[in-house]
């Protein structure tokens, strides 16, 4: 095991980032729609937060209303802290200037996020020219240390070579390099490796591991992929039809998940050679629904098989679960009706000291 | 046609799309009743694998057979003939579906237009039926493919396929476009119905845990040929190629304690070209474990168990090095 995977030692943590109440309704031709409600989440310096969840169920907007990406039918509430600066509502220069600097992006496709017709190099150089106000020349020697940074073999030479001409791997190496350019204290990983082959995926996650040790970077990674948020989460955050129904350690999580919802999805995801020989996926029926208004309901109720009137009737808050000992410090759900389950998680008694 | 003879059988299959060599002399057979993954990456060309099957291209060469008929050349008009032995679901079902004609139209369209063409009254009731055996209610016959969820519109795609009865499906990604949740649904349900039906299904994708549950052999394909062959149960105990190894060990697994103590193996990110593929082993340029010999002779398909391994250290008795564990580190057969 490499000590880059390693649980960080426990010390008071700095909030880099602090998200409260924040909540992002779309008007649309049929009404308005309700993508995030209330969420709050944190971000401590040199962490890896995990988000998780469903398409629709408000990961990406969650993650793009912090740099004030959303179009304009998009309405934001609540409060999103960089580092003291409050970004909901914030004018477009203050953004801007937060944008590179302090929080960057990186997202699925980077084919569609470079510019076709320049060089990598070009186009790495821009940001620290715009940002950092180097030379052309500063800039260029400095593009080429960042792809050596992001593992891409000979970058003096990549340096000059166009998107096309690189494999999706090495493109989202770019888009990484780019990111994180100006030294970035928050990067925002929205799904990274989703449009990534396995054996490709496996080297993006060890950059963005590999920058948070070294760079001690604050990387929120949004993911559909609990294999992933296993590989390099610290802690996760569960999204459903727009509300945080669960959060936890990495490890708590996976051993002990609480809310129905989150139990459900780690029963649904099949796992190589862990499954050999049941005969079937346990599923979820139904589907994500789309929301004009929160209800004061449970979101995930008509799905769930524990459901009842109360579930129906009154939104589960976000409560400290316990029943892990220590270990569940900083777990919370969303559940009326939590689970009790306890999954083994392979030699569990080996869990790195956190 | 006998019990012996193969659903499905590829000799030498070769597809070339002007230089790019997509597929490269794929050999297999799939019995009646048994389900074959077939597993690569992105560029591995099995989804051209697929379509030659389906004979919406034509081979470059090698011979395709299905049920024991020769298809690989045959003209469409022969060909209509056999359509309805062989069906298959893409992995979009947003895109594979006509968005202007009613879900009924579109699942009973194989008994408008096929051999098998029934009167409109009969078609309706098939329609009705093969929806219900997909967990969908009759009613959805009169909705449009937009009105339905992508779980929805894949088992649309799936009644469709299966209505005609064919001895073959080939399934395409069909659950790679889906949420988690709603890809364990159809995973199950085409489980649950080749069990029920008993077709040969070519299962293609790039993810080898969503085949654990179904497929009784499974082939590793790597740039346009098969590397690696095997029941499921020894591929996923014993792969011999280090493709097969390296794709084992890059699936996450969602348990951090395994996933953070497993050995990384790094293969690199650049998938050489189709165009001029790698001379000796094509995997070469990727694989930790690779020494001069690879890069001259192309490595023969060596018997491991039920099937075989194209790897120069897999030796004669089939035992080979596993990369997962460290490189050149010897494990038992």
């Amino acid at each position: 095991m490499s000590t880059s995977t390693a649980a960080r030692p426990e010390e008071p943590a700095e909030q880099v980032l602090d998200v409260r109440d924040l909540s992002v309704t779309f008007r649309t031709e049929s009404g308005t729609v309700s993508a995030v409600d209330h969420v709050d989440l944190s971000l401590a310096r040199g962490e890896i937060v995990g988000v998780v969840g469903e398409s629709g169920c408000g990961k990406s907007v969650t993650a793009m209303s912090l740099g004030g990406l959303l179009p304009g039918s998009a309405r934001v509430t609540g409060s999103a802290r960089l580092h003291g600066t409050e970004l909901v509502g914030a004018s477009e220069p203050v953004l801007r200037k937060v944008r590179g600097r302090e929080l960057a992006y990186i997202f699925q496709e980077p084919m569609s996020s470079l510019n076709p017709v320049l060089s990598v190099g070009r186009q790495i150089a821009e940001v620290l020219q715009v940002h950092e106000g180097l030379s052309r020349k500063q800039a260029r020697a400095r593009a080429v240390e960042l792809l050596a940074l992001v593992g891409i073999p000979s970058p003096a030479t990549r340096v000059d070579t166009y998107p096309h001409q690189l494999s999706g791997g090495m493109r989202q190496r770019v888009m990484i390099a780019m990111a994180v350019a100006c030294g970035p204290q928050v990067l925002v990983a929205d799904e990274p490796t989703t449009a990534l082959d396995v054996t490709v995926q496996a080297g993006i996650l060890e950059v963005l591991r590999d920058l948070r040790d070294r760079l001690g970077t604050s990387i929120l990674i949004i993911t559909h992929d609990l294999g992933v948020i296993a590989d390099i989460a610290d802690r996760v955050v569960v999204m459903y039809a727009g509300r945080v129904v669960e959060r936890a350690p990495v490890h708590e999580l996976f051993a002990r998940p609480r809310h129905q919802y989150t139990a459900g999805l780690l029963a649904a995801s099949p796992t190589p050679g862990r499954h050999a020989g049941t005969d079937r996926l346990q599923e979820i029926p139904g589907l994500v629904p789309v929301l004009s208004t929160q209800p004061d309901a449970c979101t995930f109720a008509d799905r769930c098989h524990a459901a009842d009137d109360l579930c129906r009737g009154s939104a589960p808050p976000l409560e400290p679960q316990g029943g892990g000992g220590t270990s569940a410090a900083g777990h919370v759900a969303a559940c009326w009706h939590p689970s009790t389950e306890t999954r083994t998680l392979a030699a569990t008694n080996q869990e790195p000291a956190r | 046609m006998t019990d012996q003879t193969p659903a499905l059988e590829l000799e030498d299959l070769t597809m070339h799309y002007g230089p790019v060599r997509a597929v490269d002399g794929v050999s297999f057979a799939i019995r009646p009743g048994q389900v074959t993954a077939l597993v690569g990456e992105s560029g591995s060309g099995k989804s051209t694998v697929g379509r030659c099957v389906v004979r919406l291209v034509e081979p470059t060469a090698g011979t395709v057979r299905i049920a024991g008929t020769d298809i690989t050349h045959l003209s469409r008009r022969v060909l209509r003939k056999h359509r309805d032995d062989v069906s298959i679901v893409f992995q979009d079902p947003a895109g594979s579906l006509d968005p202007r004609m009613l879900v009924g139209d579109v699942v009973g369209e194989p008994l408008r237009i096929g051999a098998r063409r029934l009167p409109r009254k009969e078609r309706d009731r098939r329609v009705a039926e093969e929806l219900g055996r997909v967990g969908l209610r009759p009613a959805v016959a009169r909705r449009y493919p937009h009105e339905l969820s992508g779980g929805q519109r894949q088992r649309v795609s799936i009644a469709r396929a299966l209505i005609s009865s064919p001895t073959l499906l080939i399934a395409d990604e069909p659950t790679s476009a889906l949420d988690v949740s709603v890809q364990a649904a159809v995973l199950n349900l085409l489980a649950d119905l080749q069990r029920d039906i008993g077709f040969a299904c070519l299962f293609i994708t790039h993810d080898l845990s969503a085949v654990e549950y179904l497929a009784d052999e499974i082939a590793v394909m790597y740039l346009g040929q098969l590397v690696e062959m095997g029941s499921r149960e020894r591929i996923f105990a014993r792969p011999r190629h280090p493709y097969t190894q390296a794709l084992l060990a890059a699936a996450p697994v969602a348990d951090p304690v395994e996933q953070r103590s497993r050995t990384r193996v790094l293969l690199g990110d650049d998938l050489p070209s189709a165009l001029d593929p790698p001379s000796g082993c094509r995997f070469r340029t990727r694989c930790p474990l690779a020494f001069d010999r690879c890069a001259t002779e192309v490595p023969p398909p060596i018997p491991v168990g039920d099937g075989y391994a194209a790897c120069h250290l897999v030796r004669p008795d089939g035992t080979g090095p596993d990369v997962r564990v460290s490189s050149g580190h010897e494990v038992g057969a």
